[in-house]
């Protein structure tokens, strides 16, 4: 009986035993040997061709990517970070989530002590701030690109409401933010079935972002029943939506996406990558589209940073790759292969970028409308539970939208919840 | 026992009596060993599930519950003890029993009507067709689709302004309905998503324990005069009761663990994690990953709201085992 039972849990044993070795199995020793960078991405950031170059010239270094949709890679390289073991070497971490890092940065290689400092002069001054942890102390997180703001515009809905069409015109039409929910009385007094915006919560995100200081204080403290920024920003979207401009849709849903296509709406808060979204969502509708420049004329949306997670043992050969992939060189490829628009302002008055626009937007000169608004951008404190806060205050806006709610009743339940999040 | 079989060796090479010793020792080793064998055995080979069970489900379970006891926020490196104070702030938070709501009213609008058409659609392919099989495993086909496929069409249908189902209501004059802004509105749709996923998996089961009923009991149902509809309720659902008792728990558990069809009918985003700005399609699994996955990471809070749940679906599940356990027995 012993000996069956030994030898039936024996397979199981060994199995586990195998199991517990495959994990345990670390990187050989640093040095000159061969070592391999393991660089977990969300989407693809078109960084394949450059690891081949780089590879090439550091023959003792492989490269290997891995890659998951936003949702999935954020999760797991949280329990990555919080178990101490699984994550790769350089991971990428998006703006939505890098202020709940930069809280606590303690499970990041602090790259300021791996010579990051002398590069801050690369970046734009606030790409380079959200990489900082509260205290300025700890870097953790080199920028890849940015999103860049601006506003979409459908012309023949402005041209069917008596409004100008041209971009120009269009920019001037709302130098700030009140002057657009001015103009999206106008349309709607112009044409009463149709909508001015897609949903209201883009436009308030827009407004407290463009704030000196948005729903964080500096000292990570919640500050959204105090700031008169946030207050102000609620109250003109609340005016948006009392006068029926927003055709309340959730974004990625399925009426979210036709409603591109179908022009059920006029104007939509659009960062560089939305134009792709667009363009690939509506694509009957070439030539309708155009680019005009955001209201309050400043405006970042997404972007991503590269961090090395603490429990890498290569933190030497890791940061000179993210150094290098973050240069302005390496930016610019991939800019010219993917569209991701670069952080590194030493490349906006690069003819390559100056010059990008897309046919679908009436040959509209992308390039320069983002670069404008990308360079206004002031650095605004990012607390950790930012995203959170925004979609609680989203929610609210919604529950307006829907009918559920007066917008008083809105505004306490939302001080309510924001306060449980603290 | 293992120190018996050293000393029967020991004993060997002592003269004459030890022989017949030895040999009257060696018997009672032999018959432990056979009454081992024919008892305790099974129970060996039925331990590798059990063994799996007990680290991918009983130290889960059991970790769960000591993280539940904690403030226990996945990026900090301090989870100090907190006792009760998570289940505490559980209970008393109203969102928590607006999820309850809702996971009820799906589960309810889901799995009545989805048991009911399982019961019919088993009970009419059960009998004489042409292409049985092409029928029964027809049913099968919505089971297979992927619940992301099925969740995103399901959407489409009930799109607010491009939707099939809006525009026929408008071109009858019913008016639209924002499917997702309303609670009932959204509660039938994702119940609708529901119902058509599992209703042929149910039926499938069904008419396996149909196949079981003995012919002669219809035909003399038959002979006697009684309807189809008479021969279901009198004679086929008493016969297959335990088969419905299992239904209706396995569909209990599922329903109230709805997390794919509420998350994805919202767009995946924001509106996905809260199920509507007003929360008002927001079920428990959907609150739990609120909790666990953003808003900071709070594991310990997430834990706890698992095993509330837990204990839930066991309450739920036993109550409906009460309640089927009724159904008349055909003997």
């Amino acid at each position: 009986m012993r000996t069956s039972l030994r030898r039936m849990l024996a397979p199981i044993m060994v199995a586990g035993l195998l199991a517990t070795a495959a994990c345990g199995s670390e990187e050989q020793p640093a040095g000159n040997e061969k070592i391999t960078l393991n660089v977990a991405l969300f989407g693809d950031f078109g960084f394949k061709p450059l690891y081949e170059e780089y590879q090439k010239a550091h023959p003792n270094i492989t490269i290997k990517e891995r890659i998951s949709d936003y949702a999935a890679h954020h999760q797991s390289l949280i329990s990555h970070l919080a178990t101490n073991s699984g994550a790769a070497d350089i991971e990428a971490v998006e703006i939505g989530y890098l202020s709940s890092f930069t809280a606590t940065p303690n499970r990041f290689h602090n790259l300021l002590d791996l010579g990051a400092g002398e590069l801050e002069s690369q970046w734009l001054p606030w790409k380079w701030q959200q990489g900082l942890s509260t205290d300025k102390k700890t870097l953790i997180g080199l920028g890849t690109d940015v999103g860049g703001m601006a506003m979409c515009y459908r012309t023949d809905l402005f041209q069917a409401a008596g409004l100008p069409t041209g971009r120009d015109e269009v920019s001037k039409l709302w130098p700030t933010w009140e002057d657009y929910v001015a103009t999206g009385k106008r349309y709607k007094a112009a044409a009463p079935k149709s909508y001015f915006m897609e949903a209201s919560g883009n436009m308030f995100r827009a407004m407290v972002e463009q704030a000196p200081t948005g729903v964080y204080d500096d000292a990570d403290k919640l500050i959204v029943d105090s700031n008169a920024a946030v207050k102000k920003a609620w109250d003109l979207t609340v005016d948006a939506i009392g006068s029926d401009q927003s055709a309340k849709l959730s974004a990625w849903t399925p009426e979210w996406s036709a409603a591109f296509g179908k022009g059920t709406f006029a104007t939509i808060v659009c960062p560089a990558w939305m134009t792709a979204y667009i363009e690939t969502n509506a694509k009957d509708a070439a030539g309708k589209w155009d680019v005009a420049a955001v209201p309050g004329g400043a405006g970042s949306m997404g972007g991503s940073h590269l961090a090395l997670p603490k429990q890498g043992k290569h933190a030497k050969e890791a940061y000179e790759l993210i150094k290098w992939l973050t240069a302005p060189e390496q930016q610019k490829k991939i800019f010219k292969a993917t569209g991701n628009f670069p952080s590194t302002p030493s490349l906006y008055t690069d003819p390559d970028l100056t010059g990008f626009s897309k046919p679908f937007f009436n040959n509209a000169p992308l390039g320069k409308i983002f670069t404008a608004s990308a360079q206004a951008v002031q650095p605004q404190h990012q607390g950790p539970k930012q995203g959170d806060v925004f979609n609680t205050i989203g929610a609210g806006l919604g529950r307006i939208e829907q009918g559920k709610q007066s917008p008083e009743d809105a505004w306490k339940q939302v001080l309510a919840d924001v306060a449980k999040l603290a | 026992m293992p120190s018996d079989r050293p000393a029967a060796g020991w004993r060997t090479p002592l003269p004459t009596r030890s022989l017949g010793d030895s040999h009257v020792k060696e018997r009672p080793v032999r018959n432990w060993l056979y009454k081992a064998d024919t008892q305790l055995s099974p129970y060996v080979y039925i331990s590798p599930f059990f063994l799996l069970f007990a680290v991918f489900g009983l130290f889960p379970l059991g970790y769960t519950a000591w993280v539940s006891l904690h403030d226990w926020t996945l990026l900090s490196d301090e989870h100090p003890f907190t006792g009760l104070a998570n289940y505490r702030e559980l209970l008393a938070d109203p969102y928590f029993w607006n999820a309850l709501r809702n996971t009820i009213s799906i589960l309810l609008l889901s799995t009545v009507p989805q048991l009911i058409f399982a019961l019919i659609l088993a009970h009419l392919v059960n009998r004489r067709l042409r292409a049985k099989t092409l029928w029964r495993l027809g049913m099968l086909l919505p089971n297979v689709t992927s619940v992301v496929a099925v969740v995103v069409i399901f959407s489409q249908l009930f799109g607010r302004d491009f939707g099939l189902i809006n525009w026929l209501l408008d071109s009858f004059g019913l008016g639209r309905i924002d499917w997702q802004a309303g609670v009932a509105s959204s509660h039938v749709a994702i119940a609708a998503m529901i119902t058509w996923r599992w209703t042929g998996y149910n039926a499938l089961i069904f008419l396996a324990a149909m196949q079981a009923v003995p012919k002669e009991l219809y035909e003399s149902a038959t002979l006697d005069g009684a309807t189809p509809g008479q021969q279901l309720r009198k004679i086929t659902i008493p016969s297959i009761r335990p088969t419905i008792i299992f239904v209706v728990i396995v569909s209990t558990i599922y329903g109230l663990q709805v997390f794919a069809e509420p998350q994805l009918f919202a767009g995946g985003g924001p509106n996905g994690i809260m199920g509507g700005p007003d929360r008002q399609f927001q079920t428990l699994t959907l609150y739990m990953y609120e909790h666990g996955f953003n808003r900071g990471f709070e594991f310990g809070y997430a834990s706890a709201t698992a095993w509330v749940m837990f204990g839930l679906i066991v309450l739920i599940a036993g109550a409906n085992y009460l309640i089927t356990r009724r159904i008349r027995s055909s003997r």
